[in-house]
């Protein structure tokens, strides 16, 4: 990535008449420079939208009623924001997870095979200890989501810091790798007896149930949970020795290592991290769902609504900020809620939607050399 | 697990393994000229996603039979050159981080691609694909015949590239050019190569092949479904590392990939694994491409200047 254009020297510029071009230059940077934060996901969500809308028209939908769907879907209704809600839980978790990895300089792909290595191990816990009081139980099957999903983090932590792996192809073999195992487990272990072969378990602990928010939504615990990761996250990051040690060990992991900080220890520590909040989702999908069932029918997409990749995407859009990726994935939620609508009223199918996070990663990453050329042109008048 | 070891089941294993190795094959040539560039393409699986779905949409809407499967290939390509030249710009002329545009393009692969067969198509039709060209005589030798000489001409086509790609690559001022560029770009331009333009064109033609590779996979199974490919492209580039940047190791990781596939689903048709286990069996090819990044990671270093974009002011 970019790093942004040296302003120090500017900072302390004396002061001059307004109406020199120095002075001009600064009043520049007093109005834009606040603006700069939000130009790239700006900039990305309306490029996205343009594209969005030729795959509209050539698909033969009018992008105005295909938006109208998508955004009243979404966001039209106090039951369609609870639905929007519900969808950016596992986006959230995932994405705070991921602002975590990223910012450490560690690329995690693995979401997927974290969200399923929680939801196999908060199952296994709800399965051995059913009798649990609620409110040991849920915060039970809660916590061992994210030991399921930390290890499963950790893992290509290790072989990226000790052994030298390229951790996005290591994470993206753990995710086939957990999915065939979730449907090994399902198939033969863990399946519910005496029914028909579906690749289910019983329906779980009621005691471990996510209870319903207030509002009459389908809204539950869950939110208020990834709404709590995502604090968590913000403070490890920004307000902890360790985050500056992880910030540091992903800004340059050599000037980090003369520094006397222990740069290895850190890749498999936000790995660990990263995985134990994806591991979360993977428990909320399971305990939060109508069903509350473990069920691998449909494959690991089917149980993830690949919010594995998604969630990449919230964090992208939130600027790897886990407080900002709250709004990021609550748009990408009521997108992915609106999709259903997209495919009810136009027949346009709602993989639309996944294509089109695609086209936000993109021009998100695209558009970072555009901002340091905005950042250069406000600070110095000069176009690159 | 007897039933297992007949020469025949071995014969019609190692066949069907040289078949499977086709779309790792091709996907990972491209990826080594990318990588040896110093362009890390990480959009190889949505690349080949649209690549195999433009190949069975282009073969389903052609009449004749017999060339369905040569418009499909040119559809493949061709999807792949246009994705290159998106990809060029993203990666050199705006720089964005190699890893994250790849997954992006991957989630437009994969998004796209089921919008699209499901809108354009709907129920999966099966199209009629590659069929077998037996090389004369050749094909007739007992079991080696069947298991080197039985095959369509993409799978021909494939392991013809690969003397191809070396000699490109070791042996022309381009394959030159295209080293030079991965390991010290600096001194490259400094001697007046074009950094960006080498760059741009190993990723069209990284992109090419992987087009090219989806369309295989397609024409070969003759069917489209949502991510087709569950995974291959990425295993092709895990191949680039497993084969350390030459092209004749690389064509060893993917027939070697190719035929432990292929026993996975011997084993489930022989009935040696069923249901569950069979599930368990199918890691067999992810588990091998950690073990092999194990192995290889530390030994053997990437072309210096991988990732690293270039830009001759800054």
């Amino acid at each position: 990535m970019e790093p942004e254009s040296d302003m120090n020297g500017m900072a302390t510029a004396p002061e001059l008449d307004n109406d020199s071009p120095a002075a001009q230059r600064t009043n520049r940077r007093a109005i834009l420079r606040p603006f700069l934060g939000i130009a790239v996901p700006s900039f990305a969500v309306v490029a996205a939208l343009a594209i969005g809308a030729i795959m509209l028209l050539a698909l033969g939908a009018n992008p105005v009623d295909g938006y109208r769907a998508l955004f009243v879907g979404g966001f039209g209704s106090w039951d369609n924001l609870g639905d929007t809600a519900l969808k950016a839980m596992p986006l959230l978790l995932v994405g705070v997870g991921i602002s975590i990895a990223f910012r450490t300089g560690v690329i995690n792909i693995g979401g997927e095979g974290q969200i399923v290595a929680g939801a196999i191990l908060s199952t296994l816990v709800a399965l051995a200890v059913p009798g649990l009081p609620a409110p040991i139980l849920v915060p039970a099957v809660l916590i061992a989501g994210a030991v399921g999903g930390g290890i499963w983090g950790a893992i290509p932590g290790a072989l990226k810091a000790y052994a030298g792996v390229n951790e996005i192809l290591s994470t993206i073999m753990m995710n086939i790798i957990a999915g065939q195992f979730l449907s090994f487990l399902l198939q033969d272990l863990l399946i519910e007896e005496g029914a028909i072969k579906i690749q289910q378990t019983k329906r779980l602990s009621e005691n471990s149930h996510l209870p319903l928010l207030w509002g009459g939504t389908r809204l539950h615990l869950g939110f208020l949970v990834a709404i709590l990761v995502a604090i968590i996250g913000y403070v490890l990051l920004f307000r902890s020795a360790a985050g500056v040690r992880l910030r540091a060990v992903g800004h340059n992991p050599s000037a980090s290592r003369y520094a006397g900080m222990s740069v290895k220890p850190s890749i498999v520590q936000a790995l660990a991290f990263s995985g134990a909040c994806a591991g979360v989702a993977g428990a909320v999908l399971v305990f939060g769902s109508e069903t509350h069932r473990l069920i691998a029918e449909g494959g690991v997409a089917g149980f993830t609504q690949n919010a594995g990749f998604n969630g990449i995407v919230a964090a992208l859009f939130g600027g790897l900020h886990p407080l900002y990726t709250i709004p990021a994935s609550l748009l990408f939620g009521g997108l992915l809620t609106g999709g259903i609508d997209l495919q009810r009223e136009l027949q346009v199918p709602a993989a639309m939607v996944i294509a089109l996070n695609g086209v936000v990663v993109v021009f998100v990453v695209g558009s970072l050399r555009f901002k340091s050329w905005l950042a250069r042109w406000i600070d110095d008048g000069e176009t690159k | 697990m007897s039933e297992f070891f007949t020469l025949a089941v071995l014969a019609t294993t190692l066949a069907s393994g040289i078949r499977l190795a086709t779309p790792f094959l091709l996907a990972a040539l491209g990826e080594t000229i990318g990588q040896r560039s110093g362009v890390l393409n990480l959009g190889v699986e949505g690349v080949m996603l649209l690549g195999a779905y433009g190949a069975y949409y282009a073969a389903l809407n052609t009449e004749s039979d017999s060339t369905a499967w040569v418009v499909g290939v040119a559809a493949g390509i061709g999807i792949g050159i246009v994705m290159g030249l998106v990809y060029a710009f993203l990666t050199v002329v705006m720089h964005a981080d190699q890893g994250i545009s790849g997954i992006g393009i991957f989630l437009f692969g994969l998004g796209f691609t089921d919008l699209l067969f499901q809108k354009q198509v709907g129920v999966p039709i099966p199209i009629r694909g590659v069929s077998k060209a037996p090389i004369p005589v050749l094909s007739d030798i007992p079991y080696i015949g069947q298991i080197f000489f039985d095959h369509n001409p993409l799978v021909y086509t494939a392991f013809a590239l690969v003397p191809i790609m070396w000699f490109v690559v070791n042996k022309t001022t381009f394959g030159l050019n295209v080293r030079a560029v991965g390991e010290t770009p600096e001194a490259a331009d400094t001697l007046g190569v074009s950094v960006n333009g080498v760059r741009t064109t190993t990723i069209v033609i990284a992109n090419a092949f992987a087009g090219l590779a989806g369309a295989a996979l397609a024409l070969e199974i003759g069917i489209f479904q949502n991510n087709l490919t569950s995974g291959q492209g990425f295993i092709a580039i895990a191949l680039v590392y497993f084969g350390a940047w030459r092209m004749p190791w690389v064509m060893s990781g993917a027939v070697l990939f190719g035929v432990v596939s292929a026993t996975v689903v011997q084993w489930k048709t022989l009935g040696i694994v069923s249901g569950g286990a069979s599930s368990l069996t199918a890691m067999a090819p992810a588990l091998l491409t950690i073990v092999v990044l194990v192995i290889v990671s530390r030994r053997i270093g990437a072309p210096s200047a991988l990732t690293r974009h270039f830009d001759r002011a800054g």
